[in-house]
Parts: C-alpha cells; structure tokens; sequence
C-alpha cells in the first residue's frame, strides 16, 4: 500500500490527499469474503441496487410531481402522459418499492437461517432492523402522495391507530397529521419526510451497517469463521476478494434480478393489484370510504396481526410487538450454532412455521375479515411469536451437529 | 416437511372464497381488447365525445394525443372529436386537455354527484366492469326520476345516456338462494320493449369499441410500453450470457 502512495500521476495526487484507494482496498479488492456465499448472499446487493434505483427515479419523479392536495392526483397522471418517458420512471418507481421489500425480506431471511445475527454480527442485524423501520416509514409515506382512494384511506387507518395510545392518542393523530383528517397539511409533510428526512437517514444506516459488516467480516451459509485460519499474509484460507470475484458474481445476480424485474415493470406494473391497488385510480376523496381497504402487500403481515386481535390497543401493541421482538432476535437466540445446516431439526420445524405464519399473515392481511379468516390470523399470530418464544426456550440446550473448522 | 406443504395450503382453502362485492350481478361477460385495432377505438373516440364527454370530462387526456395515438390528424379531430367550448366560448383547441364544459354545480344539482372523470375509469373498473354496465341498464320505475337502474352498479345516478341506441330493457328475475339460506332475486337476462337504433349485436359492437377507446384512455402508452420492454428484456439476456462467461471466468481460480 505504501508503494500505492508514492504513485506518481492523478491517483497518486488523490491517494496523498484522500484515502482513495485505501477505501477501494478496505471496502472491495482487499475485503476478503467467505468464498462458499450461495443463492442468498445475492440480496444484500440487490438491496442497495434498488434504494440507488428509488433514489435516481425518486429525482426525477420530484421534478414534476406537486405535493398539494388538489393537484397531486393530475400531477402523477401528468408524469404518466405528458411527460417523455413519465410512465417509465413511474413505474420504476412504484415496482421499486415492492421488490425493496422482497430483497429485503429474503436479505432478513438469509441472516435468520444462517445466523448472521449471532455474535459478534449484533450490531450488523440492529442496523438492518434501523433499516427496515425506516423503509416502512418511507414507503408507507410515499403511498399517500399518489393521492389516490387507497393512499389516502390506507394512510387515514395507519395514523388512525396512534390513537389506540392511552391519554396522548387523539392530540398524537392530530399531531401526525397536522389536520383533523388526512388533508393537504399531512400530504405536504409526508413529501418532505419521503424526499428529504428518511432517504437522509436511509443512507446512514446503510453506510453504518457495511461499515459495522466490514469490521466483522460476512457470516457465511456454515456459520464458520473465516477469520480464524488465516494464511501467512494474514488473509483468510477460505476468503476471496469481494472485488473482483463477488464483484462479477453479483453483477450475474444483477441481471437476473433486472429481467424479473422489467417483467413487472413493462408487462404488469399494476401485478394485479398488488402493487398498485385499482383503487388508487381514483383520486382522493375523504367524504367517500372505499369498499375495501388494504395495505399494500409488503404491510399486510403485520395489518393481520392488529386485526386478529379484538383489542384495538392490543392490537397496535402486538403490530409493534412483532417487529420490536425482531429487534431482540441476536439476544432471543441463544445458542452458538450459527447455521442451519447444524441446527437440530426443531430448529429447522421452528423456521418452517415462521415462514408459514407470516406467507399466512401477509395473505390473510390483504382480504377483508371473516370469521374463519380471523382464526386463521390468529393461529399464525400465534405461530409467528411461538417461533421467538421457541427458539429461545431450545436455544438454551440445543442439540447441534458438529460445526467444520472450515468452510466447505 | 412435505407433509405439512400440503396440509397448510389445504387448511387455508376455505379462506379462498372472495367476497362477491355486492352489486356485481347481471351480465358477466368478458371481452379482451385489441390494442391492434385502431379503427375500434376510433369509433370509441366518437362515441365517448357523443354521448360521455357533455357530462364527464377526460381532463388527464389531450385531444390531439389522442388523434395521435389512433391515426386522426389534428384536421379530423377539429372536426369529428372537439365539440367542446373553451372560457372565450371558442371552439377547444386541438392541444387542450379533454375537459368537459358542464359546471360541477349544476352537475351535483342535476346527478346529485359531480360525474367522475372517465381517464383512468378503465383501471379502477377494468374493461369487463365497464362493458357490463353500459349493456346493464334496465327499466326500474321505483326510481323516481331516472326510471331506470343497472345489473352491475345498483342505483347508480347516471341516466341511460345512450338509450336511444340500445332501447329499453326489463329484467328477467329468478330466485336463488344467496349462500346463507336466504333466498333472493337475481337477474339473469333483459328483454328488450322498446327498440333503439342498433340491433343487439350492433350495441354490443358499439359498447366494445367504447370500451376499447376507455381502456386506451386510461393507459396511452401501453404498446409502447410492452415493445420498450420486450427490447430491454432481450437485451438483458444477452448480458446475462457475458455477465456469466466473465463470473465463469473469475471464478476458475477459486476452489
């Protein structure tokens, strides 16, 4: 690296003054990773493929839309027609938000089977969950500037549950919405917290959680170590460089990624309702509830939870519940296994019933209520927080396989 | 493993069942619309101008996109498609968005409601709503008023606009039970009283075209869209071949 210094030409001007290739070198071509990252390791890029993505579309869309509650509605529709490639942009976009969630919900899986959470990795997984709060927020905030029927009533029901909070509740909704109902008030500063606030605090916790992940160095699908057999020059036996070789590896993972996505995005951007919902064809109107209103899928795990319990309260305690218990998961776990792969078969039942539950929940949240549906939402409520309760009742005394001194 | 895959979808079946959403009885056909036959939505165009536009307006469309879109030069639309006045009582130019010239006062007096926007009605309905309840209206003198009601959306305040193309209808009723041992009238046909202009077959004809030109309204530029993705699709592809020759590449050295 020395040498690297004393580069005579442009770089060597920069590496005088700015640690440019020490980056490069800390970051990708000297930042050795587990060389056995299968099908799962993919997401962790695709993540930050798409917030560049939503960041990028997010630019130009701001460029023509109007955060005002009489113009938003023509001013999407305008984007949509009069401007060049509006539609497109759009609909990146809007696609954009949902596949954020699928890569991220796969990312958030891997690190579940593999224990990526596990010691010492705790900090990496509190920084994902800072993440994926913010994620929420952002996009349950850029629902509402569409304006539409179903942005402005999903938004309407999702405020509507601070005030389930005793004493504060309604001067909190008020608070939320500056307005006594979702109006121009709450529209305006939603676009600001969208565009501005979390994307700022987005990117933050993105750099901290690379940085906390690069300290440590990736967990891996054996839940070994690298760091602890390392060759004479001090790198890891069973490490490779991230650059070049998950450089070019990701970038397959890329393209892949790119054709499921403009599949969605030039075939069926609407994906039959899910990702944009009919209703939000309509523009906003507060005398006129719709039939039926839904989240957007990537909300509705934790919508069929509120909703399976018959406490209004309780039920914004366990839609919290449900996520600030994922918080814990690092302190829930107590075993020293990391991976699956030599986890006892409890374990692997207890990630099959979370799997179910929430796959259940997420189906159950986007349909109106019934009587047998309601059941079933707590069944798989149950089944959800029976997995944090489980796994830390086994973890204790788990029966694990032996775990390989290497990878393999 | 494989057991309880099957189990838990089988368990979740019963939740299957979608709620019917009301109203939504008589008819229930389904059309699929052409995107490559322009002179329908052409003939759609003239019908929406005729009949739709005096009470709803299309005000996120422009006039001489839509000649552009389906192969009607400015001339033709000045002509055929603007029948609308702008605030100078001049005739609406050609550039203009497609707004109609009726008050939203004296709408909500007349109506009761203010006629939605009918631009993206395509994609909140869909196509099949859409050519259902404009075949749908039937004579119902319970209705004071409008005399008339629809199979598909009960009570609905629109009057039978184009009525003196299709005619008048009555229902055919029968008796069914509603799934929760009540029993139930249900339409399952119309008979025509009073003929229109059209034969049946004609105003089916006329209402698909309609609907055609709805379905365009609402969504412009989808052929552009679907060739614009097929081309980047296929390009994608071809990346995909090198990006795995060179990961291949790479990778001989890892073991």
């Amino acid at each position: 690296m020395s040498d690297k210094n004393t580069n005579n030409g442009l770089l060597g001007w920069i590496d005088a003054r700015f640690p440019l290739t020490k980056m490069f070198e800390e970051h990708l071509s000297k930042y050795y990773a587990p060389k056995n990252f299968n099908f799962w390791y993919f997401f962790g890029s695709l993540a930050l493929l798409v917030l560049v993505l939503q960041i990028v579309t997010g630019i130009f869309l701001t460029m023509h839309y109007k955060p005002d509650g009489d113009l938003a509605f023509s001013s999407v529709e305008y984007i949509m027609r009069d401007v060049d490639w509006g539609w497109l942009i759009r609909y990146l976009h809007s696609t954009g938000s949902s596949a954020f969630f699928i890569v991220v919900y796969l990312h958030m899986f891997r690190a579940l089977i593999y224990g990526s959470y596990q010691k010492p990795r705790e900090l990496i997984w509190l920084f994902g969950m800072f993440i994926f709060l913010a994620l929420m927020a952002e996009a349950f905030m850029g629902y509402l500037l569409p304006w539409g029927q179903m942005s402005y009533w999903g938004a309407q029901v999702i405020i509507s549950l601070f005030g389930a909070v005793p004493v504060i509740g309604d001067d909190l909704t008020l608070w939320i919405r500056g307005d006594f109902v979702v109006s121009d008030a709450t529209l305006n500063r939603f676009f600001a917290l969208h565009v501005v606030a979390v994307p700022i605090v987005l990117l933050m916790l993105v750099v901290m959680h690379i940085l906390a992940l690069h300290e440590v160095g990736s967990n891996n699908p054996d839940g070994v170590e690298i760091k602890k057999n390392k060759d004479e020059n001090g790198i890891p036996l069973d490490g490779i460089a991230f650059h070049p070789y998950y450089s070019v590896k990701d970038l397959v993972g890329v393209v892949v990624f790119l054709i499921l996505f403009s599949v969605v995005v030039f075939f069926m951007p609407e994906m039959g309702g899910y990702f944009l919902e009919h209703a939000n064809f309509v523009p906003a109107n507060q005398f006129k509830t719709p039939e039926h209103i839904a989240p957007v899928w990537y909300f509705t795990p934790f919508y069929a939870i509120l909703r399976a319990i018959p406490d209004k309260l309780l039920g914004v305690i366990a839609m919290f519940a449900a996520i600030v218990v994922l918080f814990l998961l690092p302190w829930i776990d107590r075993g020293k296994v990391k991976s699956i792969r030599y986890r006892s078969t409890t374990f692997k039942w207890l990630i099959v019933m979370l799997v179910i539950s929430f796959i259940g929940l997420g189906y159950l949240g986007a349909l109106p209520v019934s009587e047998t549906r309601t059941m079933f939402a707590r069944l798989f409520s149950a089944g959800y927080f029976g997995f944090f309760l489980a796994l830390w009742w086994i973890s204790k005394n788990e029966t694990t396989k032996p775990v390989p001194e290497r990878v393999r | 493993m494989l057991r309880i895959l099957i189990i838990v979808p089988a368990l979740l079946l019963p939740t299957l069942s979608w709620g019917a959403g009301g109203g939504y009885t008589f008819p229930q056909d389904k059309i699929e619309i052409d995107w490559d036959d322009k002179a329908a939505m052409q003939r759609g165009a003239r019908t929406f101008v005729n009949y739709c536009l005096s009470c709803h307006s299309a005000a996120y469309s422009r006039f001489n996109r839509v000649g552009a879109d389906l192969g009607i030069s400015d001339e033709l639309v000045r002509e055929n498609l603007i029948f609308t006045t702008d605030i100078n009582g001049e005739k609406t130019k050609v550039g203009e968005l497609m707004k109609t010239t009726m008050m939203p006062a004296y709408a909500e007096q007349a109506f009761g409601t203010v006629p939605p926007d009918l631009s993206l009605v395509a994609r909140s309905r869909g196509v099949n709503w859409l050519y259902n309840y404009l075949r749908g209206f039937y004579i119902d003198e319970s209705r004071a008023g409008l005399g008339m009601n629809n199979g598909v959306f009960s009570n609905v305040g629109m009057p039978h606009v184009l009525a003196e193309l299709q005619g008048l209808q009555i229902p055919k009723y029968k008796t069914q039970d509603d799934g929760h041992g009540n029993e139930q009238e249900v339409i399952v046909g119309f008979d025509i009283i009073k003929a229109g202009t059209l034969t049946k077959s004609e105003y089916d004809q006329t209402i698909y075209d309609l609907v055609a030109f709805l379905d365009y309204l609402a969504e412009p530029y989808k052929q552009t869209r679907k060739n614009v993705g097929t081309g980047v699709i296929i390009f994608l592809f071809v990346f995909l071949i090198l990006a795995y020759a060179l990961k291949k590449e790479y990778w001989k050295d890892v073991h």
